[in-house]
């Protein structure tokens, strides 16, 4: 007890720590964005140029037209389309998978194509509104293909490196001799002039 | 009475040695979850929600594209532009742009390269279409339409 008397207490005060990590947290939050590498991904088709300029007939059974105009209506299948956006997905589903029932909708889903125009003055918002429907109608489908649930659909195609999610993503598709069963057609039409649908 | 003051004698203070690793947890959370910022976005960026989100796989392969209308409205006008890095630049000049983006790149990546275009919701459709036709002309067809995920009910 006496070596102690007249010692200085050796610790260091610690309590301005805080402080200067509150000083570098908050330096950090100003100078850094959140990483966002997030979205809806597209394959562009190949340089107009490129393409050779063949008529190709396709049935009109065949296409589901979606045509938005600049004031961010809807023209689904050539009707006035007010009802809430989400239906278009259930109705995509079932023109794809139609299979030649009704000999309104698709022959197959190998032929069945989606259609959507927009003009330029339609919103961006709007565009990925729907587009996000015509995806999402897809990856339902090739998700219901193999058992898995529609965000485990794309977490598989997002990763194609593993050979296991290879395998099943080509399955979802019902790749077969090369070719898809059930490939995404979607045809994204150049943007009419303002005033038409 | 004596026995009173020994009571009014027990400490009093909150023991606030633990802040600082509180602290520096939340630091390393937010220096792990975060980038540095690496241009000035010079456009209004309002992104679309959407509900098929995919994430991309290889950061190094990622240009941006930002399109929205310009922040300083007084010197750029209110229509939509494009930036590209830190310029405005005119869809004519996204050609350009690839190639000099696809230079920075490995030699056997060059195809793969991927395009996130981060377009303000109130962009015109038009403009973007401009600038795909361009992605296409340059031979940069992978897209991806950066949006944030929608809350699902």
């Amino acid at each position: 007890m006496a070596r102690n008397k007249g010692r200085d207490n050796p610790e260091i005060n610690s309590s301005s720590m805080a402080d200067i990590a509150f000083l570098l947290l908050i330096f950090f939050l100003v100078t850094t964005t959140i990483a966002n590498d997030r979205g809806l991904s597209l394959q562009l088709p190949p340089n107009p140029e490129d393409i050779e300029n063949i008529d190709i007939k396709i049935p009109e059974r065949n296409l589901f037209k979606i045509q938005i105009n600049s004031a961010d209506r809807l023209l689904v299948e050539g009707e006035p389309f007010e009802q809430d956006v989400t239906e278009i997905k259930e109705m995509i589903k079932d023109f794809v998978l139609n299979n030649g029932r009704d000999p309104e909708s698709s022959d197959s889903p190998k032929d069945a194509i989606v259609s959507l125009k927009t003009d330029r003055g339609t919103s961006q918002e709007r565009y990925i509104e729907v587009l996000d429907e015509i995806q999402g109608a897809y990856y339902d489908m090739y998700a219901a293909r193999i058992g898995v649930t529609n965000k485990e659909w794309r977490d598989i195609a997002s990763d194609l490196t593993d050979p296991e999610n290879r395998r099943l993503y080509d399955e979802g598709r019902g790749l077969k001799d090369g070719k898809l069963e059930y490939p995404m057609n979607l045809s994204i039409a150049e943007p009419s002039k303002t005033g038409g649908g | 009475m004596s026995k009173f003051k020994k009571k009014a004698n027990t400490k009093q203070d909150i023991p606030t040695s633990a802040l600082p690793d509180i602290i520096f947890m939340l630091l390393f959370f937010f220096m792990v979850t975060t980038v540095l910022r690496e241009v000035t976005i010079n456009v209004k960026q309002r992104i679309p929600d959407a509900t098929q989100l995919r994430k991309l796989q290889r950061k190094s392969l990622v240009s941006y594209l930002y399109i929205g209308e310009p922040k300083k409205t007084d010197q750029w006008g209110s229509e939509p532009r494009v930036q590209a890095n830190d310029v405005f630049i005119e869809p004519s000049d996204v050609i350009l742009w690839v190639t000099t983006e696809k230079d920075k790149l490995n030699e056997v990546e060059r195809d793969q390269i991927t395009i996130a275009m981060k377009v303000d919701r109130e962009a015109k459709r038009g403009l973007v279409a401009d600038v795909e036709l361009e992605l296409r002309k340059a031979n940069a067809r992978k897209l991806l339409y950066t949006t944030l995920q929608e809350m699902e009910e």
